[in-house]
Parts: C-alpha cells; sequence; structure tokens
C-alpha cells in the first residue's frame, strides 16, 4: 500500500516536470497539468480518509519498521484527523488553481511550479509521524509560500509582506528546530511515537517545558496567535487572490494542528498533572487572539486586510477550542477548521471577483459600484453570516460542541466571547456587502482619504463586464457547501472519531511502534443543540445590527475607544523590527507564564 | 558536559534577535537571521558531541567506538540546505525591493499598515 507517500511525491514530480519544461510549454497546458495533479492528490487523499476511518495507516519509508518497539525509519501515519486536513488541503487547492486559470492576466508556469510544490508540503505536514519532517515539512511549505505571496515582484507591496511573512516565520521555524533538537537530546528519537514512549509520563522538568514552550511557541507564529499575528495580515492583504484561500483556509490552521497532535502525542501525559493551568493560559491566548482579531477586522477598509483579521480571529475560537484540552471540544475544533475553511476561502474568491471587474478592494472607493452582480453579493452576504456562525454553517456546528466542552470545564461564559468575536467578524462583511453592493450608508468622504494600506495592485486587467464562469463556479460550489457543512449528516461523528484518534496517547504509540489494532471509539454523544441554536441566531443578529450601527450610526462611539483603537491600529505598523519585538517578548511571556505553571 | 556551547547557542540568538529589532538594513536584517541560524547549528552539534569520539563512519573500526552522534549532523546538513533556500529568496525579495523603492531601509517601508 503506497498511497501514503505517493500523495507528497505527485505534486512535486508534477512540479519539477513543469519547472522543467518551462520554456516549450504552452501557457494552458501548466494548467491542466497542475489541475491534473491536485485533482489526483485529491482522490488519493480521500481514499486515504475512507482507510484510516477503521484504524490508523502507518508507512514505513523503505521499509524501516521497528524492531522490539524501537523505530530508525522515517513514518507517516494516516489517522482521519491527518487525512481529514489533507483531503481539505487539496480540495482547496484544486479549487485556487481552476480559479487562477482565469484569473491572471499573465503567469508564469513558476506559479503552478510553487503551487504544488506548497500542495505537496502542505499534505506532507498533515500525514507525517516523524518530528524532524514535520520541520522539513514546515519550512518547504513556508519557502513555497514567501515566494507565492511575493509573487507579483513588480509591486512594493507584496514584497514587503512577502518579507515581513517570511522573517517572521523563519524565526518561528528557528524556534521549532531547537525545541525538536532538545527533545531528541532528551530521548534519542525523532518518531513522535517512540519520543511519547521516552518521554513517559514522569513530572515535566526544566528541559521537557522549555523544549514544549520552543514548539508549540514556533507553531504557533504560524497559526498567527497573538502576539505572533503581525505577518498574517500583510501577508493575507498582498497575495495574490487564489493563494489567499490557501494561506487562510488551510495554511494557518495547519500550523495549530502541529501544536495539537504535538500536545497530545508527546506532552498530554507529562502536563496531566497541570492541565487546569495549561488550559487557562492557552484560552487567554486564544481569547486575546479571538478579540483582537475581530476589532481590528471591523476597523478595516480594505477587503483582503478585512477578510485576514477576521482569520486571526477564527484561529483565536480555535486556540480556545485547542485550549479547552478535551476530546469534545477537539471533535468541535475539527469540524469548526472545515467550516471556517469552506467560508472563508468563499469570501477571498469573491474579492478576488470584484478585483476582476472592477480593479480594487477597497470598500470606501466600491460604495455602490456593484449594485449589478447580485449573485456576488449573495456569496459574501452567505460568508458574513458563515463567519458569524449561524446555525446550518460548520462554524456553528463546531462552536457549538466546543461550546459545551467549555461548559463542562466551568467555562461556560466563553463562548458568549467567542460568540461576540464572531458577530463582529460577520459584522464587518456585512458592512462591507451593504456598501459595495447596495449602496447603503452615507457615501463616505472618507473616500478623499488615503487608504492607510496601499490599494490592490492590478492582479487582473481594470474592468471586465463579465465574470468567468472558472472563476464563479469555485466560488459559489465553496459557499453553497459551506452553508450546509453543518447539516451534513454524520459530520458530528466524524469529528468525534478523529478527535479520538487524535488524543488517545496509548492507542497512538501501540500502532505506530507495535502494529497493534486500536481499541473501538468510545461511543460520540451528540450535544444537544437548543442552547447552542440560540446562540447562533444571537450571533448572526448581532452581526446584522453592529452592521447597521457602523452602516447608519457612524458617529457612534463609545467613550475612550477612539484612542485605543488608533494605538491598536499603530502597533500594525508594518515594521519587521516592530513584529520581531513582539514575538521575543510572546516567547518570553509564553515560557514564563509555563515555567510558573507547568512545574 | 560543558555549558559553553549552549551559552553560545543562548548569545547568538539574543544578538541576533537584538538585530533583527534594531536593524536599519533589510540586508543587515537577513544576515541577523542567518545568526541566528548558526545558533541552531551550534545547539545540533553540541547535542550531538562526545568527547573523545570520532567520526560515525563504521567502515574501519570496531563498531563499539565511541563515535559522536550522526543524526544531528544529518539534521544540521538538512537545516542547511533548507535555511539556504529561504535567505536566497529573502535577498532576492530585498534586492527587488530596493529596485523599486530605492531604499533599504524598514523605517521607510510604509505601504502595510493598520
Amino acid at each position: 500500500m503506497n498511497l501514503p507517500p505517493l500523495i507528497v511525491a505527485m505534486p512535486l514530480l508534477a512540479a519539477i516536470l513543469l519547472a522543467v519544461f518551462t520554456k516549450v510549454l504552452r501557457p494552458r497546458v501548466a494548467d491542466v497539468v497542475a489541475i491534473a495533479a491536485a485533482l489526483g492528490v485529491s482522490v488519493m487523499c480521500g481514499f486515504l480518509y475512507r482507510q484510516s476511518l477503521s484504524s490508523p495507516l502507518v508507512h514505513w519509508f523503505g521499509g524501516w519498521r521497528p524492531r522490539g518497539g524501537v523505530a530508525v525509519g522515517i513514518s507517516f501515519v494516516v489517522d482521519p484527523a491527518g487525512a481529514g486536513l489533507a483531503v481539505l488541503v487539496s480540495v482547496l487547492m484544486l479549487a485556487a488553481l481552476v480559479y487562477s486559470a482565469r484569473y491572471f492576466e499573465k503567469v508564469g508556469t513558476l506559479y503552478h511550479t510553487l503551487m504544488l510544490v506548497f500542495l505537496g508540503a502542505m499534505c506532507g505536514f498533515c500525514l507525517t509521524g516523524d518530528l524532524f519532517n514535520l520541520f522539513v515539512f514546515f519550512e518547504l511549505m513556508g519557502a513555497a509560500a514567501y515566494a507565492l505571496c511575493g509573487y507579483k515582484t513588480e509591486e512594493p507591496g507584496p514584497l514587503q509582506g512577502a518579507l515581513n511573512f517570511a522573517v517572521v516565520n523563519t524565526v518561528g521555524a528557528f524556534l521549532v528546530l531547537d525545541g525538536l533538537a532538545l527533545l531528541y537530546a532528551r530521548t534519542g528519537a525523532l518518531n513522535l511515537a517512540q519520543i511519547a514512549q521516552a518521554v513517559g509520563d514522569q513530572r515535566p522538568d526544566g528541559l521537557l517545558i522549555t523544549a514544549f514552550v520552543l514548539l508549540a511557541a514556533g507553531f504557533l507564529v504560524k497559526a498567527a496567535a497573538v502576539p505572533f499575528h503581525f505577518w498574517l495580515a500583510d501577508a493575507h492583504a498582498v497575495a495574490p487572490t487564489p493563494v489567499c484561500i490557501l494561506f487562510s483556509g488551510v495554511m494557518v490552521e495547519l500550523g495549530l494542528y502541529a501544536v495539537v497532535r504535538l500536545y497530545w502525542v508527546i506532552f498530554s501525559a507529562p502536563f496531566a498533572g497541570h492541565g487546569e493551568a495549561l488550559r487557562a493560559l492557552l484560552i487567554t491566548a486564544g481569547l486575546l487572539t479571538a478579540l483582537l482579531g475581530a476589532v481590528m477586522c471591523f476597523l478595516q477598509r480594505h477587503i483582503k486586510r478585512l477578510l485576514a483579521f477576521s482569520t486571526v480571529s477564527h484561529v483565536g475560537i480555535m486556540l480556545i477550542g485547542f485550549g479547552l484540552l478535551d476530546r469534545e471540544a477537539l471533535a468541535g475544533l475539527i469540524v469548526y477548521v472545515a467550516g471556517h475553511a469552506l467560508v472563508k476561502s468563499s469570501l477571498f474568491l469573491g474579492a478576488g471577483l470584484l478585483l476582476h471587474r472592477f480593479g480594487s478592494v477597497d470598500e470606501l472607493k466600491l460604495h455602490g459600484r456593484a449594485r449589478r452582480v447580485p449573485l456576488l453579493a449573495g456569496v459574501f452576504v452567505l460568508g458574513a453570516f458563515g463567519l458569524a456562525g449561524l446555525p446550518t454553517f460548520g462554524t456553528f456546528l463546531g462552536e457549538a460542541l466546543m461550546s459545551e466542552a467549555a461548559e463542562h470545564h466551568d467555562y461556560a461564559w466563553l463562548s458568549w466571547c467567542s460568540m461576540l468575536a464572531a458577530a463582529l467578524t460577520g459584522a464587518a462583511v456585512l458592512r462591507m456587502t451593504a456598501r459595495v453592493f447596495f449602496g447603503w450608508g452615507a457615501a463616505p468622504d472618507e473616500a478623499a482619504r488615503p487608504p492607510t494600506t496601499e490599494d490592490e495592485q492590478r492582479e487582473t486587467r481594470n474592468d471586465h463586464t463579465r465574470l468567468p464562469l472558472v472563476m464563479v463556479v469555485p466560488t459559489v460550489l465553496l459557499a453553497v457547501t459551506g452553508l450546509f457543512s453543518g447539516l451534513t449528516p454524520g459530520a458530528a461523528g466524524a469529528a468525534h472519531l478523529a478527535a479520538e484518534r487524535l488524543h488517545d496517547r496509548p492507542a497512538y504509540i501501540a500502532r505506530v511502534l507495535d502494529d497493534q489494532p486500536v481499541p473501538p471509539p468510545a461511543p460520540a454523544t451528540t450535544p444537544a443543540l437548543t442552547t447552542p441554536l440560540l446562540h447562533g441566531l444571537a450571533s448572526a443578529a448581532a452581526a446584522l445590527i453592529l452592521a447597521c450601527l457602523a452602516l447608519f450610526r457612524p458617529r457612534l462611539r463609545l467613550p475612550g475607544t477612539v484612542r485605543g483603537v488608533a494605538e491598536l491600529r499603530q502597533v500594525h505598523s508594518g515594521h519587521i523590527g516592530d513584529y520581531v519585538a513582539w514575538l521575543t517578548l510572546g516567547v518570553a511571556v509564553f515560557g514564563v507564564s509555563c515555567a510558573v505553571l507547568l512545574r | 558536559m560543558t555549558f559553553l556551547p549552549y551559552l553560545v547557542v543562548v548569545w547568538l540568538v539574543v544578538v541576533s534577535l537584538y538585530g533583527m529589532v534594531t536593524s536599519r538594513n533589510l540586508i543587515h536584517l537577513i544576515m541577523c537571521l542567518a545568526v541566528m541560524q548558526s545558533s541552531t547549528y551550534v545547539l545540533l552539534l553540541a547535542l550531538g558531541f562526545r568527547t573523545g569520539g570520532t567520526a560515525p563512519i563504521f567502515q574501519d573500526i570496531d563498531v563499539g567506538t565511541r563515535a559522536v552522534d550522526p543524526v544531528v549532523q544529518a539534521l544540521m546538513l538538512t537545516d542547511v540546505v533548507v535555511e539556504a533556500t529561504v535567505m536566497a529568496l529573502l535577498l532576492a525579495m530585498t534586492v527587488q525591493v530596493h529596485k523599486h523603492t530605492g531604499t533599504l531601509d524598514p523605517d521607510q517601508l510604509r505601504a502595510l499598515k493598520g
């Protein structure tokens, strides 16, 4: 059974082919090859996911199986969570490639090569069971992403965004490398299961805590937790739109996935005695991220930057889901990631269509200009309610599962905070939709003021009269799938199974090292959906009210907010040095808190 | 067991972070990133070092001979390859930034804000 390595090898091979024959290929051929490769990977990932449901698959490269419980070789471990994420990655990549076939005026084969490398690296990242392998795929994914982000090298905006992105994430990667080196020094192993076995469940000491801090902080840089989030808005605002859906939809979540995986496989047993403390710490970080992202999102007028900050906010909600350190919450997190990816990618593709048709993504410049594209307005309205967590969306189901888990741990108030954050991001998108598509609100004199972020550059030629079908179809399909993602029969059950496999440490170790079958999953409890249903509806209503307030009562300001808001914007300075300073501070605070709480 | 290499690691991390925060030139900033990368080399090699150990090539020496850890050296080599790519990419972007804006000072680059 050689599917797992093929999932990484196939896109990489296709990328090499495209790179080698770049001079002789016609432009359309590159599109076809890339789309075919992405389609092939999606099908294989789907097949792997089906297979992984009964029992996780373990593939040892070169046949280097463990002998007597000692693993020397490198393994891929395919469990439902990892394979499901790989499915999400490949489907979004497929949508992005189909969309970009008509999106760019002129794009070299290099773009397709980079996209395929990006795909291979992300899939490898989802499937690997080896710590160093995880780092290599992390860096490969990063390198491809930096290049894609700065793809339009003729503009200063994308270059600066890509530089900020690359520098901050590379610092994060070094933290990961230091952390894994320390773990190797302690255990002499790089296989996750082997490390877990060697670490055992003794009380954590300084070395283990340091390794955890470095690994978690490094991956949380990718996951854009506050205060590591500064790069995200810069990168997402300037990257080509089809790339944005991968950045926002999955790449950021992959950072969180790595933390979740490492915590449950390696650190959950040593840290078991400190669950409460760690829970409080992670939830605080998630809460800060969710609220700060939501406020910043609400303040934006550049639509892509607005969506980028909403990603920060939603990652915060996901971080809360992980921070509850609970199987139920984990299941909620998995549903939330999938639901959010669908909604957010349809919104980004919608923003790309606006840019294609009207040559701008500035909310105020576009005021009332898009009255004649009701389809696109529908996509944005759906997306806004998806972000706010209206029932029927996957984001709602995920939030419901997470808030139920939060109640078990006496954090019932948490769901109100997540609701507020989600409503704010939904309101921002609703406000923008009402302005751009319906011309609501006073025609703002602010439009005369220069935008804070440089307006979107010409990725496409200005003012097309029609929207190409290959761009509309993925957008609408993603939006509609997002709308019904919460109603999919068995979604909660599948998430429960994935969460069970993800968090069952002894079963993982036995499966990988001793080839033992995994125990059957515990029966999933179906959550009572009445309270969450009210929450979801309230959140959607709050989004509507907030959007109306922003449109029709622009002078309404809470006392003291104006200065706070100005300072908050000032902090997001676009200066690499500042970002690195915040990162250093964040790691220091996280490290000190862990040292105090986990001893 | 000596603490010196680990002190060097910490020192390199601290100076490189300081350099990046205060840098007024993008090339200098990227070199600081390279210094931070060197700290990972020192850490990896220090972890694998055995006093009195030889090179881990068991061609013509006994299997029981004390040797340094080859795994960390392999990790370090991979790290060199990966980061060389990233550094090259960063420097190429810097060249483009200079071409378009005529400056390398991060304080002058203000296309993204708020």
